[in-house]
């Protein structure tokens, strides 16, 4: 899983039937100390997070675990909030 | 499998109730002299690993494995402490 701030919503009126009513948020990655790092990316949101928050988005398959997912045809979701980020040895 | 180093832990609350329980780690992944080799990225944690702890992970579907038959959100999961490692 990555970690990501989210930067901005998606608004998508033609999609496919199995996304509808799933709230779409655009997400930049970012590294355990807030830095922000890799390409911007399309989550679908489970957790009701909103513009401004870390998250924790799961992707690839792995994506479709997430509740009420099953068969959506989806690779990146937000699983969680993060409270805190705790790095204390390396990197 | 790939071999990282456990450098942190992230606190959530809001969280997909299948992670409920579940402990989720930074790992670092390392290279294979142990130096630090590529992105970090956030764990669950299947075998009680901790922070300064080296490990192997797994990425993709099989990171829920451990966690059988709950169908844990998870692309990256640590499935092994390593006491240590030799190369040939």
């Amino acid at each position: 899983m990555i970690l990501a701030r989210i930067v901005g919503t998606v608004v998508a009126t033609r999609k496919d039937p199995r996304l509808v009513s799933n709230k779409l948020l655009v997400a930049r990655p970012m590294d355990p100390h807030g830095k922000a790092e890799g390409n911007y990316l399309v989550a679908v949101d489970t957790v009701d997070a909103g513009v401004g928050e870390t998250v924790l988005i799961v992707s690839g398959s792995s994506a479709r675990m997430a509740s009420g997912m099953k068969d959506c045809p989806i690779d990146a979701a937000i699983v969680g909030i993060v409270d805190a980020v705790d790095v204390s040895a390396g990197d | 499998m790939q071999l990282a180093r456990v450098i942190g832990d992230v606190v959530i609350t809001q969280k997909d109730e299948k992670l409920a329980g579940v402990t989720l780690l930074v790992l670092q992944p390392l290279a294979a002299d142990g130096t630090a080799s590529g992105r970090t990225l956030v764990a669950v944690d299947a075998v009680g690993a901790g922070v300064g702890e080296t490990v192997f992970f797994v990425r993709g579907k099989e990171a829920s494995f451990p966690f059988y038959p709950v169908e844990v959100p998870a692309d990256a999961g640590v499935v092994g402490i390593v006491d240590h490692w030799d190369l040939g």
